[in-house]
């Protein structure tokens, strides 16, 4: 019996592996031919903050010894900008010049494949354990693949991901910042959860909210219904009072144990954190010294990101919106529209904090869509994530319509696109019609999502309890 | 009314003689402190039937310091100008039409510094300090727009000018250009020009400005060029010059019936001041120091009805080069020149250009001038060009991205220039490039390619200096200077620029939008090859004007074709909608996962239980009247509910009371 599972793991482990080789052979037939597809250039794709040809711009204005900032071209990090310039440049002779940056994204796809399947792994093994420690075992071992498997093929495999990766845009690194801060706090790896998170605000600001959810799950773990446990342990309580002590009293260290909230390794979080801003702070300062300094790369890098300067058109909303708004509006439309992510933060954690991964999931999906200039990239993340609740969402609602918008939107908004740009036969109203649906879409994903996994622990509550009645009786 | 008309001539003329003396003698002291004022007309026929004419007035103020502020026919809105905005040196110019540097000449002065961009161009160098430069700047934009009923005000947005450091003019730090390329010109910016002229168009060459002659020409060109030396110590320079041309170039309709020839070239056609114009010059303005007329045979002509001549066996004896002679084999002048000037032989020049000098002070009302010139025999002939030949163009399709070249051919010059100068060894080609592009253009430097001979070359390569100064967004725009170096056996050059288009909010786009928006020219100059064409040796200080302005060494410069780039518009009509629809989706975002979350099982039951219970509201009113009352709380939770909130109700009202009469008290 045991020899049989472990030939089965050993299988799933081959079957994960092809899949995973295919998916770099795929890549790379696609890098081969990259001016038949042109997806470059594409606004799904490539935003002003992400674009590489803007990179290439900021890195050309550094090499001329101006500031990568001067003009409005680049709106990304230093950092990046002295990382991914060079290979910008440089060139193996015969080849296209763009290979060695499509190599460094592919390489950083597969390392953030790795690390959704070993987040998804940890997180299956906590939710087991809790479960476990419930008695419910409701999760049978009949289990195709598990959870950490199935995010990293979605996130491999997911159209969004692929054109994301060879559409030569930067967001491979920014989802690779924010997937070792996940990957850090559930493996309690405080150094590297606090550098994820770091790298991840100073590329892209949205991430700076999920803060909440790291420190959630470096002070409580991956997986804690606490309020079940709390449950079974006021009935253990009743119900042991007759039996025998020692039992009691184990139960109630166990419980003790659930119930503190660790404040240690959210402190050495707190201190990393500070020490690694310090770091990178320090390092664009050398980098940017001798041209406009530190504020001059904020207000280009947050300033621009804030203020959406860039009308150009994306998958957004916010491009059209304050192209069209009137200017008198402007200020007080982008406070309200920035206030619309942070409202949600603290009603979720309130209503989250005991999955922290899926709070962090919420988080990206909530950021992605009210995010001044989304592409695919932050698509093809929260995919990703979707994939290590799969079988806690298993009865979510509208799934197969989502499924089918997402395909209808995904096909629609080139066609608009191009009707609209390229023939001048159609209209801007067109194009924002789908990046409207595809709001829509990614709002009934996230009320939904939620809503499933509220109801989720409900099922829970209601099969423990019932399970301490019956043991009751 | 012909009785009263000859009572009043002689008055007429005695007061014309009477002012006469005035400004003979003031042009006679000859002494640079006097204002003078000449005007003077260059009439040049040109290869492609058409004749250009070049109308010069010069007008020459003193410095203020040694000759006080008021003036005698120098524009006082001008010198005021001058004064109020510190302005060294400044250039504006109102254009229509393109000039066509292959059929009119790139290779002499009037192409090099009268051939305009179309619309509104000025550049203007100050004397301030550099941080006050963009104020001046602005203040002078405004001050011309209201002297010239144009948009110059448009100029004023940081986003329309640019400061070169050396791709335009070697002055730098203080020198602004904008151009306007959209500007129309007519006859509301000719009038107030006309109006800086101490004669206006009532007496004098500016009488010819038939209006209607003059806009249906294919080229006109108003500019109006200031240098000063006001704030420069005394004695330095000559005080402020104002120098106002007027280019155009109109096809003469030919008065005879064309004689067919065996020659497959057609007879020019003739012309004279009357058929082009529709007037005659009657008389002078008598305010000018000097009103000349020339006539100006290129040099390839000079050498073409040469060897006609010589074909023709035509002997000497009327040869168009000596003085007093009208006619000859091959044309006929209707007036007898006065002078007749031969350039001095240049060295790279093959033949020398011809100039016919016309005085027109001895004409008057009964006696008009009306130059004239008629052909005989059919000749062809070609100008000088440019070195090379420069245009611009948009490359790619659709309203995402583009890409600008700037394509480069070599004309028969660079050939000459190949043959002279391939002997010294390394021969080398300078091209300086002046290019700004509006922001909406964002172009991507890092993509600059050069092509030599329809062969890619490395940049570093060909690009000898280059200063970029990248466009910011609804800032300033991005501004382009380049020095290249390309071998003399170029046949073709080619340089091209990747940009993408922006988006702009809707109240940025002009009214009509989907016309396209224009690229300013580029300016292209080259630096080895400068133009000057003396025609008399002696330096005497009594120069015409046109003559002094020929002989300066300016560098050969052309202009390049503004482009028109399509943007994508949104949709203008529907603000509203997509405000609202954008709004309704945040709400449902909101309201949909706040409504979810706050979701809980067994909610009625809690419901309830909650009615039952006082609100919390309640609850603190209690505990507050506990602790006022000092009774326990469990007794003021005891007492009948209904008791409760009519006491709190009234406490309410009796503190909103208490509010309202302190308020009253205090503030009444």
């Amino acid at each position: 019996m045991e020899e049989q599972s472990t030939k089965r793991t050993k299988q799933k482990q081959g079957r994960f592996w092809t899949w995973v080789t295919a998916s770099v052979l795929f890549r790379l037939i696609l890098i081969y031919f990259p001016q038949n597809l042109n997806l470059s250039s594409r606004p799904e794709v490539s935003t002003p903050l992400t674009s590489l040809r803007r990179l290439a711009e900021g890195y050309w204005l550094k090499q001329s010894s101006m500031s990568p900032y001067a003009g409005s071209m680049y709106h990304g990090s230093p950092l990046l900008l002295s990382l991914l310039g060079p290979l910008t440049v440089k060139r193996i002779d015969e080849q296209p010049s763009h290979l060695l940056c499509s190599l460094v994204f592919v390489a950083a796809d597969i390392l953030n494949s790795l690390l959704i399947r070993a987040t998804g792994q940890t997180l299956q093994i906590a939710y087991r354990q809790s479960l476990r420690s419930l008695d419910l075992d409701m999760i049978s071992e009949m289990e195709i693949l598990s959870p950490g498997d199935i995010a990293a093929l979605i996130y491999l495999w997911n159209p969004f991901t692929i054109a994301a990766c060879v559409g030569l845009s930067t967001s491979p690194i920014e989802n690779l910042a924010i997937m070792l801060a996940l990957y850090g706090a559930c493996k309690r790896l405080v150094p590297l959860a606090a550098f994820g998170w770091v790298m991840a605000t100073h590329l892209s600001l949205y991430p700076i909210i999920l803060i909440i959810p790291i420190i959630l799950l470096l002070g409580n773990g991956p997986d804690t219904p606490r309020k079940l446990f709390l449950l079974r342990r006021h009935g253990k309580v009743e119900e042991n009072s007759s039996s025998d002590s020692c039992q009691q009293e184990k139960v109630i260290d166990q419980s003790k144990l659930l119930d503190v909230f660790s404040w240690r390794p959210v402190m050495l979080f707190l201190v990393w954190t500070v020490m690694w801003s310090v770091y990178v702070l320090l390092l664009c300062g050398v980098s940017v010294k001798q041209y406009g300094g530190l504020w001059e790369m904020f207000t280009s890098m947050y300033g621009f990101i804030l203020t959406v300067q860039d009308l150009s058109p994306n998958i957004g909303v916010l491009w059209y919106f304050f192209a069209e708004v009137f200017d008198f509006f402007r200020n007080f439309f982008l406070i309200v529209f920035h206030m619309n992510i942070l409202f949600m933060i603290f009603p979720l954690a309130i209503r989250l904090h005991h999955r922290p991964c899926f709070l962090a999931f919420v988080y990206i999906t909530i950021s992605s869509m009210l995010k001044s200039y989304p592409s695919v990239g932050d698509s093809a993340l929260y995919f990703g994530l979707l994939g290590w609740f799969v079988y806690e969402l298993s009865e979510m609602k509208f799934s197969f319509f989502l499924f089918c918008v997402y395909i209808g939107v995904s096909l629609l908004s080139p066609v608009m696109h191009n009707l609209w740009i390229w023939r001048g036969t159609g209209n801007a109203n067109f194009y924002f019609a789908t990046a409207m649906a595809y709001a829509c879409l990614q709002i009934v994903l996230v009320v939904e999502s939620v809503s499933a996994m509220l109801n989720h622990d409900r099922k829970l509550r209601k099969l423990s309890s019932a399970k301490l009645q019956d043991g009751k009786s | 009314m012909a009785l009263l008309f000859l009572l009043l001539r002689p008055v007429l003329l005695l007061s014309l003689f009477h002012f006469g003396p005035i400004s003979q003698s003031q042009a006679a002291s000859g002494s640079p402190a006097g204002e003078d004022f000449s005007e003077e007309l260059l009439l040049r026929p040109l290869p492609d039937r058409k004749l250009l004419a070049h109308f010069h007035f010069q007008s020459r103020a003193p410095h203020t310091s040694s000759d006080g502020r008021h003036h005698h026919l120098f524009p006082k809105a001008i010198s005021q100008l001058v004064q109020k905005f510190h302005v060294k040196e400044m250039e504006l110019s109102f254009t229509q039409g393109r000039w066509n540097y292959d059929q009119w000449g790139g290779f002499d002065p009037i192409s090099s510094s009268n051939a305009k961009p179309p619309g509104v161009e000025l550049w203007a160098v100050f004397d301030v300090p550099h941080e006050q430069v963009d104020d001046s700047w602005k203040n002078l934009t405004h001050a011309l727009s209201g002297l010239f009923c144009a948009s110059i005000n448009f100029l004023e947005s940081s986003t329309t000018y640019s400061a070169p450091d050396w791709g335009y003019r070697p002055d730098s730090g203080s020198l602004r250009y904008g151009s306007l390329p959209r500007e129309a010109v007519c006859t509301e910016n000719l009038t107030p020009w006309l109006k800086l002229l101490p004669c206006r168009d009532k007496a004098g060459l500016s009488t010819l400005m038939h209006r209607p002659s003059i806009y249906k020409g294919y080229y006109h060109s108003q500019r109006l060029r200031l240098t000063s030396s006001e704030f420069e110590p005394e004695g330095v320079g000559s005080g402020i010059v104002l120098e106002q041309t007027l280019t155009v170039v109109v096809q003469p309709s030919s008065q005879r019936t064309v004689r067919s020839y065996s020659h497959e070239t057609k007879l020019q056609p003739s012309w004279s001041l009357t058929s082009i114009f529709g007037r005659k010059v009657s008389s002078r303005c008598v305010l000018a120091k000097s009103s000349i007329v020339y006539l100006q045979l290129d040099g390839s002509l000079v050498a073409e009805l040469d060897s006609l001549q010589k074909e023709n066996k035509i002997s000497s004896a009327d040869n168009y080069v000596s003085e007093g002679v009208r006619s000859n084999a091959c044309f006929e002048v209707s007036v007898k020149p006065d002078r007749v000037l031969k350039e001095l032989k240049g060295v790279e020049k093959k033949s020398p250009s011809v100039l016919y000098e016309f005085s027109i002070d001895k004409y008057n009302e009964s006696g008009p001038f009306d130059l004239g010139l008629t052909w005989k025999v059919p000749v062809a002939w070609s100008c000088q060009k440019a070195p090379l030949h420069v245009s611009r163009f948009l490359m790619g399709s659709g309203n995402e991205r583009g890409a600008i070249a700037i394509s480069l051919r070599s004309t028969e010059l660079t050939d000459e220039l190949l043959h002279t100068k391939t002997s010294e060894g390394t021969c080398k080609l300078e091209v300086k490039i002046f290019q700004v592009v509006p922001w909406y253009i964002k172009v991507y430097f890092h993509t600059l390619q050069v092509f030599v001979n329809e062969e890619p070359q490395a940049v570093s390569d060909v690009v000898e200096k280059m200063r970029v100064s990248p466009s910011v967004d609804k800032l300033s725009p991005g501004v382009m200077e380049m020095l290249l170096k390309f071998p003399c056996g170029m046949k073709s050059a080619a340089i091209t620029l990747e940009f993408d288009k922006g988006f702009l909010h809707i109240d940025e786009y002009p009214p009509d939008a989907n016309q396209g928006f224009d690229i300013p020219s580029a300016i292209i100059s080259f630096p080895n090859f400068h133009t000057s064409m003396q025609f008399l040796k002696d330096d005497s200080s009594d120069k015409s004007a046109i003559l002094s302005k020929f002989e300066e060494n300016s560098a050969v410069l052309a202009y390049t074709e503004v482009l028109l780039v399509p943007l994508t518009t949104p949709d203008f009509s529907m603000p509203y909608n997509v405000i609202t629809i954008t709004c309704t989706v945040c709400a449902l975002y909101f309201g949909s996962l706040l409504n979810v979350l706050r979701r809980r099982v067994g909610e009625e039951e809690r419901l309830e239980n909650k009615e039952k219970q006082p609100g919390w509201l309640r609850q603190l009113l209690f505990r507050l009247y506990a602790k006022i009352t000092g009774r326990p709380l469990e007794a003021v939770g005891s007492t009948s509910t209904s008791s409760s909130s009519s006491s709190s109700k009234l406490g309410f009202i009796i503190l909103v009371a208490g509010i309202a009469v302190f308020w009253q008290v205090y503030y009444g």
